[in-house]
């Protein structure tokens, strides 16, 4: 829906230029804009080089940790003998995403061309692009992209005539949003249940197959062939010094214009929710905004000055995620979508921590019993006391996940949740 | 035809199709099954690894995934039935009944929910005349409530098979029904 319309504060220069042109998913048009030079000009430089420019640049993880991508490249042992993999995360389950998808379906190339300079970095002779499973359409384009590659000798063996060899195979998830997570996602790629490991061992010692891997998102690595290609000065014109370079923003909820959206890191979050994505369809105030996808906190309608960076958005107390906010409008039931979101984590739990798998249903079943009107005051009590409970106790952060929107909802919307006590039949709107 | 199929993407093709039931017995008996499952073995350094590219390809020809596919899934890959069945169950998308033709998953997660995606879950069962999970007496529909499908921003999502659905109305809900009936929907 971002396209045909783009809007000024829109930089589609690095992600997004080629959405919605359907001819740039052909390997012929792909190379007739220049496509493939960046892989070429990587083989050309040293892996090492690689990974100090994208060091300089800045560019921090996009699958909602924002870890700076070429410090974890350089985590990656070296000359060890053994075979290193990279595993590109195209597992989007976060509630709200939904620019991963976006860059698979209508710029596969693209993506391949990031797989193959990061490999190159890592030194990693096979990539492994986890695409979930639910994409099928999607994922066609991106097999039809990677078998032209292959064809035109841009992966495989001596790609492009050189010494470099380089296999990416598509592996395809069955459902399961915590195969998005990294070591689950390497268990789902061996044949396992997804369920993450307790680290160490880090993926970069052993990871996938027991060997050297880095994951790195689908909009990550699609970021690093811009960036080896005018250099990591040019990349840092946008954003700030913390957060450089731009995001795609995947807008849903209550927007007259939902949708993807490149937009350079910084602009008041306000500004995306209310000029880019043109404000409620009801024309109703905004309540509230979940900015990062479902797992980070809630923000109330008087935070939304905060600015689209990292650190901007830890100022008042939520993250970037995946850049994805959820917007809700004066009449939406914050209960019943808190509820909702609860819902999903209790569902997606893969049950290996106490904490997590007996927290998650308990929050839904108090949830469920303050919408439905037979809550206690105590209730909430009980609810801070589970987000205690649940917080950095666990083997993956998905149960701090449900923490940061829980947490926060009680914090800023408690009138809302006391509402539903008082009176004793609540009408649930 | 499986010999179409680029090794790298032979764990990518769609796994819930329409055109089911093309199987019946052992899977790796026939010649596209034993293609598949070498060509998959090509892609890995373990065996175990190409377990879901394999169940991915018995769904896509059964519609659905049972025992005995299991047992034989089980002694492709060296591994007991009772790890596969662990496989089976934890992954969503594995179905372990049979289904209606048309698996209908409506996305009912925060962004469809705050845009009626409970309401198109509910038109689309009392339409269908299904609860949850169950094949429709015609034997065309199975509906199911799904967890985000990642494209919230056209909400409310309705996966169909193998392919998506956006910006799905409680209003549209009966057209769409009507043309999956008709076949006009298929790919
Ligand atoms: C529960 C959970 C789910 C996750 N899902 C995804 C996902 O779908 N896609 C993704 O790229 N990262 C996801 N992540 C983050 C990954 O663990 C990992 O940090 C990321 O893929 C690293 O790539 P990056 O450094 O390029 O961001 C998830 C993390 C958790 C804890
Ligand atoms: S925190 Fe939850 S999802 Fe993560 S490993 Fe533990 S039980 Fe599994
Ligand atoms: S919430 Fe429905 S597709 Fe994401």
């Amino acid at each position: 829906m971002s396209f045909p319309y783009v809007h000024e504060l829109e930089t589609r220069t690095l992600l997004s230029e080629y959405q919605g042109k359907k001819d740039a998913r052909t390997l012929k048009s792909w190379r007739d804009e220049g496509g493939y030079q960046r892989v070429r000009k990587a083989i050309d430089m040293s892996p090492d080089t690689i990974t100090d420019v994208v060091k300089e640049s800045g560019l921090r993880g996009r699958g909602g940790a924002g870890f700076p991508t070429g410090l974890k490249w350089s985590f990656m042992p070296k000359e060890d003998g053994k075979p290193h993999y990279l595993c590109c995360n195209a597992d989007e389950s976060e509630p709200g995403a939904f620019k991963d998808r976006e860059i698979i379906r209508w710029t596969p190339h693209l993506l391949i061309e990031g797989c193959l300079i990061g490999a190159r970095a890592i030194g990693a002779e096979h990539v492994y692009i986890y695409v979930r499973g639910e994409f099928f359409e999607d994922t066609q384009h991106l097999n039809k992209a990677v078998v032209e590659a292959y064809e035109a000798g841009f992966v495989g063996s001596n790609i492009m005539g050189s010494t470099w060899s380089c296999d990416i195979t598509i592996h395809t998830g069955a459902g399961a949003y915590i195969a998005g997570e990294e070591t689950g996602l390497m268990n789902s790629l061996m044949g396992n249940r997804a369920e993450p490991w307790a680290k160490p061992p880090f993926p970069a010692q052993a990871g996938a197959f027991g060997m050297p891997t880095t994951v790195n998102n689908v909009e990550t690595l699609s970021t690093v062939p811009g960036i080896i290609e005018h250099g990591s000065e040019w990349y840092r014109q946008w954003g700030s010094e913390k957060s450089p370079g731009t995001k795609l923003w995947s807008c849903s909820g209550h927007l007259v214009r939902p949708g993807n959206y490149e937009i350079a890191l910084g602009v008041p979050l306000r500004d995306i929710i209310f000029d880019v994505c043109g404000g409620t369809p009801s024309g109703k105030p905004v309540k509230a905004v979940i900015p990062g996808g479902s797992s980070t906190a809630f923000l109330s309608a008087a935070e939304l000055d905060c600015a689209t960076t990292y650190e901007g958005m830890q100022e008042v107390g939520s993250s970037l995620g995946t850049a994805s906010p959820i917007v809700m409008d004066e009449d939406t039931d914050i209960v019943r979508a808190m509820r909702r979101i609860a819902q999903f984590y209790a569902h997606e739990s893969c049950g290996q921590c106490v904490q997590c798998r007996e927290g998650t249903s308990w929050i839904v079943r108090i949830l469920q019993k303050i919408e439905s009107g037979d809550g206690r005051l105590r209730d909430i009590d009980t609810l801070y006391d589970l987000c205690e409970q649940m917080t950095g106790r666990t083997i993956c952060v998905l149960a701090d996940s449900v923490v940061f929107p829980l947490k926060s909802s009680l914090d800023k919307f408690r009138a809302e949740y006391e509402a539903k006590m008082t009176s004793d039949k609540v009408a649930v709107g | 035809m499986s010999r179409e199929i680029h090794p790298a993407v032979v764990g990518a093709q769609p796994f819930q199709t329409a055109e089911r039931g093309q199987f019946d017995g052992p899977i790796f008996k026939t010649k596209e099954g034993r293609l598949r499952l070498e060509m998959a073995l090509t892609r890995y350094p373990d065996k175990r690894a190409a377990l879901l590219p394999i169940l991915h390809f018995v769904q896509e020809k059964k519609g659905w995934i049972e025992t005995s596919d299991m047992e034989e899934v089980a002694e492709a890959l060296e591994v007991t039935p009772a790890y596969v069945h662990s496989i089976v169950s934890f992954y969503t998308m594995y179905n372990q009944h049979p289904v209606g033709k048309h698996l209908i998953q409506v996305c009912t997660n925060i962004s469809c929910h705050l845009n009626k995606g409970d309401e198109v879950l509910e038109c689309f069962l009392e339409e269908t005349d299904t609860r949850q999970g169950e094949i429709s007496s015609d034997g065309e529909f199975t509906v199911i409530e799904a967890e985000c499908l990642g494209a919230c921003g056209f909400a409310t999502v309705v996966q169909v098979n193998d392919r998506y659905l956006e910006g799905v109305t409680p209003e549209n809900v009966s057209n769409i029904l009507d043309e999956l009936r008709a076949g006009s929907h298929k790919r």
